[in-house]
């Protein structure tokens, strides 16, 4: 039997907007992108220009540093556009398709048989290395670095998340055969929702499974890390999310690279949200007219971590939501006094705590300005690490590396602490600190 | 509304950069932003974020400071009846109105000063001004006694707010609590306007009617007034702190809108209350020594310091754990001030005080405790 690990911390933000388990209809977009910017730290080399041809699978840009980490197109088809930012900074990849998207036939690979580096090979070679992100500091896994652990959480507890019991669905055998071949890496933990998960994560071989009860972050990964194997000094732990480990499942059993991806469009300006088949790196336009955009801020992933997209931008790459939520760009008269029933609030400063089940429709508005931090205990909340999340935002605000890592900067990521962001009475921008600390850690530290 | 917003919106380029008014800018914000939540939207990091703001947080503690504030001003009037000894045809109107008279002009004092001085830095280190002396204005003159001259009032609260708060900063950044900084800088500053009796009501004294504290009292007789009068209130004291019942309303609200950690009062309570028991015990034969451990909870300002004062997240410890530690001697301090210093037998303010200036090494202690056990972790595997 399993270890059920209960969380008391934390905070589900009720948002109007849920997904019912159906799945909606789209016509497949015509283009598609990689955006560098979705890597942290990536300084990407071009492989192609403007104009070229491209298969499925070939490579579009890979990694100046290790050129061995390849990121490639999930679709035939011609580059369309290399999108430059600031100082030439290449902030997109833009593939127009030629052909519907479809597997490619890159040969199968007994996970039973190969070695531990005919595996990761593998894995360079078709693409999906870049599946992983690597902790500390959420980057592009080093290939030659002996990860400690593969963690793998199977369950999102983001508002309005999708839900990867349902997603997963048909698809359990290769999800398996993911998990086997990532076992052959390093160690697999998997950590699911102690009610009513899938046999397919709460069953897996080759992994410990651990089952998580409490509010979000619970199905956060670094969440998980912390309370079942938390990350050392000195030691390096992967991540991957279920989507990911189902296409390197099917890379070995059925030698198909399959770029083919469920996301969930939900929020309160989406009539029916509902779930969608799509391609890596889709542009979301076809999906998003299912959606009503007037005044409305489209997020690539949830609301707490998410990246605002344009109407006509592109999916993230690692997100397997889009939420809609209302813009909230309007002035409020009086709006520190009313009594705030229509408001959502982890204090009780708002009589909206009386009805604890009741559904909202928050809008991006800041409801409040900045201020020096006032309140306390309010993040430590909503945090569930054995970590002092106000602390280490202080050590980080004032640069001292010693003082960071004594108070656990290594163990964190954005999401872990996204949380902590939004219950901030003083609007602190938490994920922002975090992440200059944490570049500054990779800067100074390595 | 509309009309207001319009007017707002035609005026407010005269109060930006550049604008007639340049130098007004954060005073122009800070009334605009208190007329209309700001339309602000989120950028980077969250996309929604929770309802609650500083502004609302410092609301609900002025709402539960209007209990002890309405008592409070009755009081005042009634004490000055009291002394003059036309306390029996005093009606209740009589009281109010003329505690009213009494406490009105030293809260517009202490939020003129006070505001003028905080608006004005803010402008100067090009901020907004912060909300957290709108409570502060307000705690000032419901921690000082009714007879303060107004002078005093206001040279308390700039001392505070220039010296205890925008020096370092400004608020969040405070160490100590600044309406007790004002309230210990009359006491240390001008103590012979501060001590004795007549520093407690407003007038002149009749004679056989004493304006003593209950404190004061009790340094020479045991239990000199019961604790149900003690509890309601009914006496000589700073002008805020007398009413132990409305005060502990004031706390309950504190306590269900989550702003007041409850750890901190709870403890401050406890703390006070098993001191008191053990110098009833072991203690000394004096009187203030054997007072009742109840009644020391509603003497003087002990219920109000443990409510809004200890409470002030900003200045108490900042861990949840450090928060029951910070607590406790709180209200040991405070009673060993009391019982072993009859010279000064108010000792809650000092306990706070130091405790707030030692909130930041429990702090450290904890937060370091959990460095070191972390750092064991990597090493046990």
């Amino acid at each position: 039997m399993s270890d059920v690990i209960k969380l008391r911390k934390g905070l589900d933000i009720r948002l109007k907007g849920r997904a019912e388990t159906v799945y909606g209809q789209a016509a497949e977009p015509e283009l598609y992108a990689i955006k560098p910017t979705d890597f942290w730290g990536l300084k990407p080399k071009m492989a192609v220009k403007e104009g070229d041809n491209v298969q499925a699978g070939d490579v579009l840009f890979f990694d100046k540093q290790r050129p061995e980490i390849k990121f490639v197109s999930p679709v035939a088809g011609q580059v369309s556009a290399i999108v430059r930012g600031e100082r030439r900074a290449i902030l997109a990849v833009v593939v127009k398709a030629s052909a519907a998207p479809a597997p490619v036939e890159v040969g199968k690979l007994d996970v039973a048989s190969a070695s531990r580096k005919q595996i990761i090979e593998k894995l360079l070679a078709t693409g999906a290395w870049t599946y992983f992100r690597q902790r500390p500091y959420n980057v592009i896994a080093d290939p030659d670095v002996k990860a400690k652990a593969i963690f793998i959480s199977t369950f999102d507890t983001a508002p309005l998340a999708p839900d990867y019991d349902h997603i997963i669905r048909g698809n359990e055998q290769a999800f398996q055969a993911g998990v086997s071949a990532l076992a052959r890496i390093a160690p697999v933990f998997i950590g699911a929702r102690s009610t009513g998960a899938s046999k397919a994560f709460t069953e897996a071989k080759d992994a410990k499974v651990t089952l998580f009860a409490g509010k979000h972050p619970a199905g956060c990964v670094g969440v998980q890390i912390n309370n079942v194997s938390p990350i050392n000094a000195g030691e390096k732990v992967l991540t991957i999310q279920p989507q990911e480990v189902v296409a390197i499942g099917k890379i070995f059993a059925d030698g198909k690279l399959d770029f083919s991806r469920v996301i969930v469009l939900d929020g309160s300006q989406v009539a029916k949200p509902a779930y969608y088949r799509t391609t890596l790196g889709a542009q979301l336009t076809t999906i998003l007219a299912n959606a009503n955009l007037q005044g409305s801020r489209v997020i690539s992933g949830n609301v707490l971590t998410g990246t605002k997209v344009q109407a006509d931008g592109f999916l993230g790459y690692y997100d397997s939501q889009v939420t809609v939520i209302p813009e909230g760009d309007k002035p409020e008269f009086f709006g520190w006094i009313t009594p705030g029933l229509n408001k959502f609030s982890a204090s009780r400063t708002f009589f909206s705590w009386l009805t604890p089940s009741k559904e909202y429709d928050l809008d991006t508005n800041t409801h409040g300005e900045p201020r020096a931090i006032v309140v306390s205990g309010e993040m430590e909340n909503v945090f569930p690490m054995d970590i002092y999340p106000e602390h280490l935002i202080k050590a980080i605000l004032a640069k001292d590396i010693d003082k960071m890592i004594d108070l656990g900067i290594l163990e964190v990521v954005e999401e872990d602490m996204a949380l902590c962001e939004f219950v901030s009475t003083s609007k602190v921008p938490v994920q922002r600190i975090l992440r200059n600390g944490l570049n500054l850690m990779i800067q100074e530290v390595g | 509304m509309k009309a207001l917003r319009n007017y707002l919106d035609s005026v407010k380029p005269n109060f930006e950069k550049g604008g007639k008014y340049e130098k007004l800018h954060s005073t122009f914000e800070a009334f605009e932003s208190f007329l209309f939540a700001p339309a602000t939207t989120n950028t980077g990091g969250v996309h929604v974020r929770d309802g609650v703001d500083l502004k609302r947080v410092i609301s609900m503690v002025i709402l539960a400071l209007i209990p002890a504030t309405i008592f409070g001003i009755w009081n005042a009037g009634f004490q000055y009846y009291n002394v003059i000894g036309q306390a029996d045809s005093a009606t209740v109107v009589d009281c109010f109105l003329h505690g009213l008279y009494i406490f009105l002009p030293m809260v517009v004092v202490s939020y003129v000063v006070g505001l003028g001085i905080e608006f004005a830095t803010a402008q100067i280190r090009n901020e907004q001004v912060n909300e957290g002396f709108l409570a502060t204005g307000l705690l000032i003159p419901l921690v000082l006694p009714a007879g303060v001259p107004l002078w005093m009032v206001g040279v308390a609260t700039a001392f505070s707010v220039i010296f205890a708060k925008e020096v370092f900063g400004g608020t969040g950044m405070n160490i100590w609590n600044p309406a007790l900084i004002a309230r210990a800088v009359l006491f240390f500053a001008y103590p012979s306007k501060m001590s004795g009796e007549a520093v407690w009501y407003y007038g002149d004294a009749v004679d056989g009617h004493t304006g003593a504290t209950a404190l004061a009292q009790a340094v020479e007789k045991v239990e000199p007034v019961s604790f149900i009068d003690a509890f309601i209130g009914i006496m000589p004291g700073s002008i805020g702190e007398t009413s132990a019942l409305c005060i502990l309303i004031g706390g309950l609200f504190l306590l269900l809108t989550g702003v007041a950690s409850w750890k901190v009062m709870l403890s401050v309570f406890v703390g006070g209350a098993v001191t008191a028991l053990c110098f009833n015990q072991f203690g000394p034969d004096t009187p203030i020594a054997q007072l009742p451990w109840y009644d020391h909870l509603v003497y003087g300002g002990f219920a109000f310091g443990a409510v809004f004062m200890a409470t002030d997240p900003v200045t108490s410890s900042r861990t949840e754990c450090g928060k029951y530690i910070y607590g406790l001697l709180i209200g040991f301090v405070a009673i060993v001030v009391r019982v072993l210093n009859p010279g000064y037998p108010e000792g809650m303010m000092l306990a706070i005080l130091f405790m707030n200036t030692m909130a930041p090494l429990i702090d450290y202690i904890i937060v370091e405790s959990n460095v070191s056990r972390r750092k064991k972790r990597a090493i046990a595997k």
